[in-house]
């Protein structure tokens, strides 16, 4: 499996994406590293594939927006082609099959979310190896490991919009203050039917937590 | 019948075990000039402005005191390079000529996303044996655009960059005075401070600043904007008197000189 090189961004990293009734609610931190230096601090993670697809990327830097553009490039023609926006089961499935057919030389951690007129709202997490797994949320990257516990305990089926928005945000905070290799500020995206939310928390006005 | 022989496309990657095994048991690999660096690039109210040092090393040795980092891309796009010297100067010229193509072929302006999105797939396509660490700026059609482009092919879009080994000076002086919406005069001056904080703090960074200003329609390319380390005169003189370097006399008459008898056996 691939390592990261020397010299490589990281995207070392706390992503995550939640289903509510008619969307889903992605949220990421905003921190890229290049060893143990900075190299972006407001960095995008959360990136537009379709008009309501997005995926939220951990790993390589480069790998998962190499990655990223070419599964674009291939909604963008089927889109085209077919005349109707692909669902997100048909995204995901394009991220799974390059991160399976190059898992040897990629390292890439990929949730996929988004509304689609079949399914409604989807998320589907593509861990390293190249599996694919739909799931109600999802958590990624570096950062998750310390929330496992804290987002099975709070995750509810059936949370309204807002509960959803108030729980990522919640989630990638608490993981940013205990993983060193996330942090800066919070974005979010909510998909829904007719439109994309975008939402920026700025590291200060972040929610209340123990800090020692 | 001649033999067909494939033409194969990018790097061949066949010695790349065999290189590591001959470096792991001690053989001397060949190493490449390398630029330690300070680039920057910064968005202000009419434009953007790139910065950059003039050194370039090989080792320990400065190879070229003045050199040149900001390279041209196209008209309205230029691209500082740090890293492998070879491979920033050969990547720029290569994606350079073919904006070229594409702006003929389209007979617009090349746009900056264009450039980047070149860039990245070259570079991602090469794993980051291409060792080109780029600060991408220009102007086109929907504005002023500034990219980071490292060796493996990852972008950053951001109103201010830094990039190379004196990145980290560099950057300490944006955290501190960058904000949005600066005039071009306060823009140039802190892409200044911003390089000069390289040139004295980061050894692989030195010599003189190179700007770049590049507005709508416009580029101002301002070769050694700054000089702080100008050669002083010197204090004294270093000269030797003349006749006061010993040499063995009949060598000088062989040659038919006019030479003094001098003592050599001291």
């Amino acid at each position: 499996m691939a390592s990261l090189r020397p010299g490589e961004a990281n995207l070392g990293t706390t992503i995550m994406a939640v289903e509510f009734d008619g969307g889903v609610v992605v949220g990421a931190d905003s921190r890229t590293t290049t060893g143990a230096y900075i190299a972006n601090r407001v960095t995008d993670k959360l990136t537009k594939v379709h008009d309501h697809i997005y995926c939220c990327r951990s790993g390589s830097a480069a790998d998962t927006q190499a990655v990223a553009d070419i599964v674009k490039y291939h909604l963008d023609m089927y889109s085209s082609q077919h005349g109707e926006a692909p669902t997100v089961k048909v995204a995901a499935s394009l991220f799974q099959e390059i991160c399976y057919q190059n898992k040897n030389n990629l390292s890439a951690g990929i949730i996929v979310a988004g509304w689609d007129a079949r399914d409604g709202a989807s998320v589907y997490e593509i861990p390293l190896g190249g599996s694919i797994h739909r799931q109600t949320f999802a958590i990624g990257g570096s950062g998750s490991t310390y929330i496992y516990g804290y987002c099975d305990k709070v995750f509810r089926v059936g949370m309204t919009k807002e509960q959803c928005v108030e729980f990522v945000k919640n989630s990638v905070s608490l993981a940013m203050t205990r993983d060193g290799s996330s942090g800066g500020v919070v974005r979010l995206a909510v998909i829904t039917k007719d439109n994309v939310e975008r939402i920026f928390v700025p590291g200060n006005m972040l929610p209340e937590q123990y800090l020692g | 019948m001649a033999p067909q022989i494939e033409p194969s496309a990018g790097f061949k990657f066949d010695n790349v075990k065999r290189n590591q095994l001959l470096g792991d048991k001690g053989y001397k690999l060949p190493t490449a000039t390398k630029t330690g660096t300070t680039i920057v690039g910064l968005i202000y109210k009419d434009g953007l402005v790139l910065g950059a040092d003039t050194r370039a090393t090989a080792g320990p040795i400065v190879a070229d005191k003045n050199c040149e980092k900001i390279h041209y891309l196209a008209p309205n796009m230029y691209c500082c390079g740090a890293g492998t010297a070879a491979d920033t100067e050969f990547t720029t010229n290569m994606i350079s000529s073919q904006l070229a193509l594409h702006s003929l072929n389209t007979g617009r302006e090349p746009r900056v996303v264009a450039a980047m999105t070149m860039l990245k797939q070259h570079l991602f396509k090469y794993h980051g044996h291409i060792g080109a660490a780029l600060v991408l700026g220009g102007y086109d059609s929907t504005g002023p655009h500034l990219f980071t482009v490292y060796p493996h092919g990852s972008t950053d879009k951001l109103p201010y960059v830094t990039m190379g080994s004196g990145s980290l000076a560099a950057m300490s002086v944006f955290e501190s005075r960058w904000q949005p919406g600066m005039s071009r005069e306060e823009a140039v001056e802190m892409v200044k401070d911003a390089i000069e904080a390289g040139i004295f703090n980061d050894l692989g960074s030195g010599s003189n600043v190179d700007v770049c200003v590049i507005t709508k329609g416009n580029v101002e390319y301002l070769r050694n904007y700054a000089r702080p380390n100008e050669r002083v005169e010197k204090e004294q003189s270093y000269r030797f008197r003349q006749g006061v370097t010993e040499f063995y006399a009949p060598r000088a008459a062989r040659r038919g000189q006019d030479t003094a008898e001098m003592d050599t056996s001291a």
